[in-house]
C-alpha cells in the first residue's frame, strides 16, 4: 500500500484552496477585479491538480481486489473515526467529480460577475465535501460530508441563482435536511447496536430482519430525496432552474449520484433482506419515475426544467438497476451514473452557453440556432443523442444494462422502462428541433455568436468522455467489476 | 466518598478546597463591589475586567481541583465532581464572554456602572452553587442567588420602560416559580425527612409515597421555569426582547447551562429511583419545548424574540438528553448545552454589533439585509453560528445533536429523536431566513464597524466553535468523563 495519503489530499486540497481564496486577497488588499481573477485562477489550477491526482489514483487503483484501497484510518471522536478508502464503486465517482469541477470553473469564468471570490470558494468547499462523501468509510464521517454539502449548495443557489432562487434554495435545503435527519437517527441506532461506525464492519454486521426494514426506510428517505426519486423529486427542477449553470452541472453530475452511491454502499450490503423485500416497491417507483417524469419533461417550456425532469427519469434507471441486485443491474447503474454525470452535465452547460447570451431559458424564445451557431448545434446534438441513449454514446450502455438487470427480476418494470427510452427520444428531439432547427423568429437571435474558444475547450473533454465510454464501456467495467461482483455475492449470500 | 461527620474546624478546612471556586467568586464580588463604590462610574471598565478575571479564575479552579470521583462536602449539601466541574467551566467561559460583550454596549448607552459586572458575578456564583447543589437548601440558595441578580440585570436600563417591564415580568413570574420550587422542596422534606439528595434517593427507593411525587412535580416545574422549558416558557420572549441586549446575551447562555445541569442532577441523584415518574414529565416538557420553540419562532421579526424561541427549542433538546436517564444522558447533555451556550453568546454578540450609521441599534431581521456586503466578517460569523445552531455538520452544533440522538437510541427513546429532527427541520427554516436576509438580499441600512471588545468576543466565540469541530473528540471525552459519575 502506498504511504501517500492520496485520499486526504484529494479531499482537503480544494478546501485549502478555498481558504486561500477567501483570505489571501484580504491580506494583500488588491482591487476587486484582481481578486476575482486571482480567485478564478486559483480555483482552476486547484481543480486541475485535483483531477490529475484523481486520474493518477484511478490508474494506481488495483481493480482486481475487492476490498478497500488507499485506506487511511485515525481516531477522531468517540467511536467515530477518520476512515477513508475507496473501492471499485467509489473510485470512478471521485474521478467524475474531479473531472467535472474544472469544467464548472471554466463555465463560470465570465458568467459569474458578482462575488467571484465567494463563488469560487463555495465551489471548492463543495468539491471537498463531494469527494469526502465518496471516500468516507465511517458512516458518521460520510454523513458529515453528505450533509455539509447543503451549506455551499444553499449559498450557490441563493446568491448566484435566478429570479426564484430564494424559494429554490429553501426547498432544496429543507427537503434534503428532512430526509437526511432520518438517516442520522438510523445511523445513531446502528452505532449503538453494532457498536461501530466503520462502514466495512457495519457491512459485515447482520442486523435483525425487522430492524432492517426500519433502517432501510430511513436510509431510503434520505437517498431517495437526494437521488431524487418520484415522488420526492419536486425540489430538483426548482433547484436546477434557479442554480447558476455550474451549480446545475454539479447538482446533476455529482450530488444526485450520492443517492445512488448511498444505496450501493449502505442499503444493499447492510440491509440485504429489506432491500430484497422492498425491491418491488423501488421498481414501481422507478417505473413511475421513468414514464411520468418523461411525460412531464415533454410539457416543459423551460429548457433547464426539461433537462431536470429528464434527470429524474434517468435516475429511475439507476435505482432500477441497483435493486435488481444482479451484476448487470449494478454495473449498469454505476455506468448510468457516470454517463449521466457527463451527459446531463454537458446538457446543462449547453443551456448555459445560450443562456449567457440571451438570458432566457424559454424554449419559445429560441429556434433556428443552427443558422447562427453551427458548432453549438453539433455539440448539442451529440449530447441530445447521448441523453436519448443512442448506441455509440455512453447513455446507451447504462440503459441497456439496467434494463437487462431488471428484466431478470421483473420483466414488467423493464418493459415500462424501455418505453421511457422512447419517451426520452420524443422530448429530447422535440427540444432539439424547437431550439436548433427552423428559421430564426426571434430577432434578438440574429446577432447571437457561436461558441468561443473557452466554451469549446469545456466541451471537448465531455465529448471525448461521452463517446469513448460509449464505444469502450469496458474501461468502466474493468474498474467496477470486482467490487460489483463482491457486492452482488455478499447480497445474495446474506439474505436468508 | 462522603465527608459527613460533625463539623470541626479541622474538617472545615479540609473541605474548603472543594468550594474554592465559589469562595473566589464570593470574595471577588465583595472586593470588586468596594472597588466599584470607591471609583464610581469611571471604574466600570476596570471592574468589568476584574469580574471577568475572577470568573475565569474560578472556572479554572473548578477544573483544576476536580476530584477523580464525586466528593460530597459540608454535611452532604455540596457535591464536587466532574459533572459540576465541566458545567462550571462552561458557565465561566460563557458568562465572562457575555461580560466582555457588555463593555462597548453599556458605554455607548451610558449605562457603564460597576453594578452590572458585579451583579453578573453574583449570578455566576449562584450558578456555580446550582450545579454543585447536593441538597434542597443549596439548590434553592443557588437558584435564588442567580435569579435575583438576573432580575436586576433585566431591568438594568433604568430609563427604558421596556427594560423595567421585562425586569418586573421576570421578577413576578420568577417569584412564582421560586414559590413552586420551595413548596416542592418542603413537600419532599416532609415526606422523606431529609433535604439531602442521597437520603431522599434512599427513601424513595424504599417506598414511593404520593407526597414525594407531588413534591417532585413542583420542583421540576420550578426548575423548568428557570430553564425556560415549555409550558413554563412564557416569560422568555418578553424578557429577552425587553432587557438590554447584553443582559439577554447573559440570560441565554450560562444560566441555561446551570439550570439544565441542576435539572439533570435533581432527576438523576435525588429522584433516580423515581425515573418512571419524572420521565413522563420530562418527555412532555421536551416535546412541548421543541414544538413551541420551533413553531412560534417562525413568525418572529425581532431577532431577540426569535433567539428566545430558539433557546426554548434548544432547552427542549437538552430535556431530551435528560430523559435518556443517568446512564446515557449526562454526556449528551453536557456536550449539547456547552456547544449551545457558546453559540448563543456568539449569536448575541452579532446582535450587539448591529448598528446603522445613525448609531441606532437594530434588532429586526430585515435590518440584516445585505450584511454580507456591508460587513462580510460579521456576516460570515453569523452564518457559521446559525448553521451550527441548526446542527449542520461539520459545525460543532452537529455534534451536540449527534450526542443527543445517540443517547436516545441507546436508551430506547427513538420517538423523541423523531420529534427532535422534525423540530430541527422547522427551526432550520427560520435560521435559514436570517442567512437568506444576510446573503441573498440587497443591503438596505448601512452598518458601522463594531467595537473592539465585541469583535474580540465574537471572533473568540466563532473561533472556539470552529476549533471545537476539530477537537470535538476532546469535548466528547471530557464530557464522558464528567458525565460518568451517575452510575
Amino acid at each position: 500500500m502506498d504511504t501517500l495519503p492520496i485520499l486526504s489530499i484529494l479531499t482537503w486540497l480544494p478546501a485549502v484552496a478555498a481558504v486561500l481564496i477567501l483570505f489571501l486577497p484580504q491580506l494583500i488588499k488588491s482591487p476587486e477585479a484582481a481578486r476575482a481573477n486571482a480567485a478564478r485562477w486559483i480555483a482552476l489550477v486547484t481543480t486541475v491538480i485535483v483531477f490529475g491526482l484523481a486520474l493518477w489514483m484511478t490508474l494506481a487503483f488495483d481493480e482486481t481486489k475487492s476490498g478497500y484501497q488507499f485506506v487511511e484510518r485515525a481516531d477522531w471522536y468517540g467511536m467515530i473515526q477518520y476512515h477513508l478508502g475507496i473501492d471499485g464503486i467509489s473510485v470512478l465517482l471521485i474521478l467524475l467529480t474531479a473531472f467535472l469541477m474544472p469544467l464548472c470553473i471554466l463555465a463560470s469564468w465570465t458568467s459569474i460577475e458578482k462575488r467571484v471570490v465567494e463563488y469560487m470558494a463555495a465551489f471548492l468547499l463543495l468539491q471537498t465535501l463531494m469527494i469526502g462523501v465518496f471516500c468516507a468509510l465511517d458512516i458518521v464521517l460520510f454523513y458529515i460530508f453528505f450533509e455539509a454539502g447543503l451549506i455551499p449548495m444553499y449559498l450557490i443557489i441563493g446568491i448566484w441563482g435566478g429570479k426564484n432562487r430564494v424559494y429554490a434554495a429553501y426547498k432544496f435545503f429543507l427537503y434534503t435536511l428532512l430526509g437526511s435527519l432520518f438517516l442520522l437517527i438510523a445511523i445513531a441506532w446502528m452505532a449503538i447496536t453494532a457498536k461501530t461506525t466503520s462502514i466495512p464492519d457495519l457491512q459485515a454486521f447482520e442486523f435483525a430482519k425487522d430492524a432492517q426494514t426500519w433502517l432501510w426506510l430511513a436510509f431510503f428517505a434520505s437517498f431517495a430525496v437526494k437521488m431524487p426519486m418520484w415522488p420526492v423529486h419536486t425540489w430538483l427542477p426548482d433547484a436546477h432552474v434557479e442554480a447558476p449553470t455550474a451549480g446545475s452541472v454539479i447538482l446533476a453530475g455529482v450530488l444526485l449520484k450520492m443517492g445512488g452511491y448511498g444505496f450501493l454502499r449502505f442499503s444493499l450490503p447492510m440491509f440485504p433482506d429489506a432491500s430484497n423485500d422492498f425491491a418491488p416497491f423501488v421498481f414501481a417507483l422507478s417505473g413511475i419515475a421513468i414514464v411520468y417524469t418523461s411525460l412531464v419533461a415533454f410539457r416543459q417550456t423551460d429548457i433547464k426544467k426539461l433537462i431536470a425532469y429528464s434527470s429524474v427519469a434517468h435516475m429511475g434507471f439507476v435505482t432500477m438497476g441497483i435493486f435488481s441486485g444482479n451484476e448487470q443491474g449494478i454495473q449498469g447503474a454505476l455506468f448510468q451514473m457516470l454517463s449521466h454525470g457527463v451527459i446531463s452535465g454537458a446538457l446543462f452547460l449547453c443551456v448555459g452557453v445560450i443562456y449567457d447570451r440571451m438570458h432566457t431559458r424559454e424554449i419559445a424564445q429560441y429556434g433556428g440556432l443552427v443558422n447562427r451557431m453551427p458548432i453549438y448545434a453539433a455539440v448539442f446534438l451529440l449530447f441530445t443523442m447521448g441523453n436519448v441513449g443512442l448506441p455509440g454514446t455512453s447513455g446507451f450502455v447504462g440503459e441497456i444494462l439496467t434494463m437487462q438487470g431488471a428484466f431478470n427480476v421483473d420483466p414488467v418494470t423493464a418493459m415500462v422502462a424501455a418505453s421511457g427510452v422512447i419517451l426520452s427520444a420524443a422530448y429530447m428531439l422535440t427540444l432539439y428541433r424547437k431550439v436548433i432547427f427552423g428559421t430564426i423568429v426571434n430577432p434578438a437571435l440574429n446577432t447571437i455568436t457561436d461558441m468561443n474558444a473557452r466554451e469549446i475547450l469545456i466541451f471537448v473533454p465531455l465529448i471525448v468522455a461521452a463517446l469513448y465510454l460509449g464505444f469502450q464501456p469496458n474501461l468502466i467495467f474493468d474498474q467496477t467489476a470486482t467490487s460489483a461482483v463482491a457486492l452482488v455475492d455478499a447480497f445474495h449470500a446474506n439474505f436468508k | 466518598m462522603a465527608i459527613n461527620q460533625t463539623m470541626t474546624a479541622e474538617l472545615f478546612f479540609q473541605q474548603v478546597p472543594y468550594i474554592l471556586p465559589e469562595i473566589t467568586l464570593a470574595a471577588g464580588a465583595l472586593i470588586i463591589m468596594l472597588i466599584g463604590a470607591f471609583m464610581g462610574d469611571k471604574g466600570a471598565r476596570l471592574v468589568t475586567w476584574l469580574c471577568v478575571a475572577t470568573i475565569v479564575a474560578a472556572g479554572s479552579m473548578a477544573v483544576l481541583h476536580m476530584p477523580p470521583e464525586q466528593v460530597v462536602v459540608f454535611s452532604g449539601s455540596y457535591a464536587a465532581d466532574g459533572f459540576s466541574a465541566y458545567a462550571k467551566l462552561i458557565i465561566a467561559l460563557t458568562a465572562s464572554s457575555a461580560l466582555l460583550l457588555s463593555i462597548d454596549f453599556l458605554a455607548e448607552k451610558k449605562l457603564d456602572k460597576p453594578e452590572f459586572p458585579v451583579l453578573a458575578l453574583l449570578a455566576t456564583l449562584g450558578m456555580f452553587i446550582m450545579v454543585s447543589a447536593h441538597d434542597l437548601i443549596a439548590l434553592y440558595v443557588g437558584v435564588e442567588m442567580q435569579s435575583l441578580a438576573l432580575y436586576v440585570l433585566a431591568a438594568y436600563a433604568r430609563d427604558d420602560a421596556r427594560s423595567s417591564e421585562a425586569g418586573l415580568k421576570y421578577f413576578v413570574l420568577g417569584a412564582l416559580s421560586s414559590g413552586l420550587l420551595l413548596y416542592g422542596c418542603s413537600l419532599v422534606y416532609g415526606f422523606t425527612g431529609s433535604v439531602n439528595f442521597d437520603v431522599i434517593a434512599a427513601q424513595v427507593a424504599g417506598e414511593r409515597s404520593i407526597g414525594v411525587v407531588f413534591g417532585l412535580v413542583f420542583i421540576l416545574c420550578g426548575l423548568a421555569f428557570k430553564m425556560s422549558a415549555a409550558p413554563f416558557h412564557m416569560w422568555t420572549p418578553d424578557v429577552y426582547e425587553g432587557s438590554p441586549t447584553v443582559s439577554t446575551a447573559f440570560f441565554a447562555s450560562a444560566p441555561k447551562v446551570a439550570a439544565s445541569v441542576l435539572f439533570a442532577r435533581v432527576c438523576f441523584e435525588a429522584f433516580g429511583p423515581l425515573q418512571k415518574d419524572w420521565l413522563g414529565i420530562v418527555v412532555i416538557m421536551a416535546v412541548l419545548s421543541m414544538a413551541i420553540g420551533a413553531l412560534f419562532a417562525l413568525q418572529q421579526t425581532n431577532i431577540k424574540r426569535l433567539l428566545a424561541y430558539s433557546s426554548i427549542a434548544n432547552m427542549g433538546y437538552a430535556l431530551v438528553a435528560i430523559a435518556c436517564g443517568p446512564e446515557f444522558g449526562p454526556k449528551a447533555l453536557l456536550v449539547f448545552v456547552s456547544i449551545y451556550a457558546i453559540t448563543s453568546v456568539g449569536l448575541f454578540g452579532v446582535v450587539l454589533s448591529l448598528r446603522n450609521t445613525e448609531g441606532e441599534r437594530v434588532e429586526t431581521i430585515s435590518a440584516l439585509s445585505g450584511l454580507s456586503r456591508s460587513n462580510p466578517l460579521l456576516a460570515s460569523a453569523l452564518t457559521m453560528l446559525l448553521f451550527s445552531v441548526m446542527g449542520i455538520p461539520p459545525l460543532a452544533g452537529f455534534f451536540g445533536k449527534w450526542e443527543v440522538i445517540l443517547a436516545t437510541s441507546a436508551s430506547g427513546l427513538l420517538p423523541l429523536a423523531i420529534v427532535l429532527i422534525l423540530a430541527s427541520v422547522v427551526s432550520a427554516f427560520y435560521y435559514l431566513r436570517i442567512i437568506k436576509t444576510v446573503w441573498f438580499d440587497e443591503p438596505r441600512i448601512a452598518m458601522v464597524p463594531v467595537g473592539a471588545s465585541t469583535t474580540l468576543t465574537l471572533t473568540g466565540a466563532t473561533f472556539v466553535l470552529a476549533a471545537l469541530t476539530l477537537v470535538i473528540g476532546l469535548v466528547g471525552s471530557a464530557a464522558s468523563i464528567a458525565g460518568a459519575g451517575f452510575h
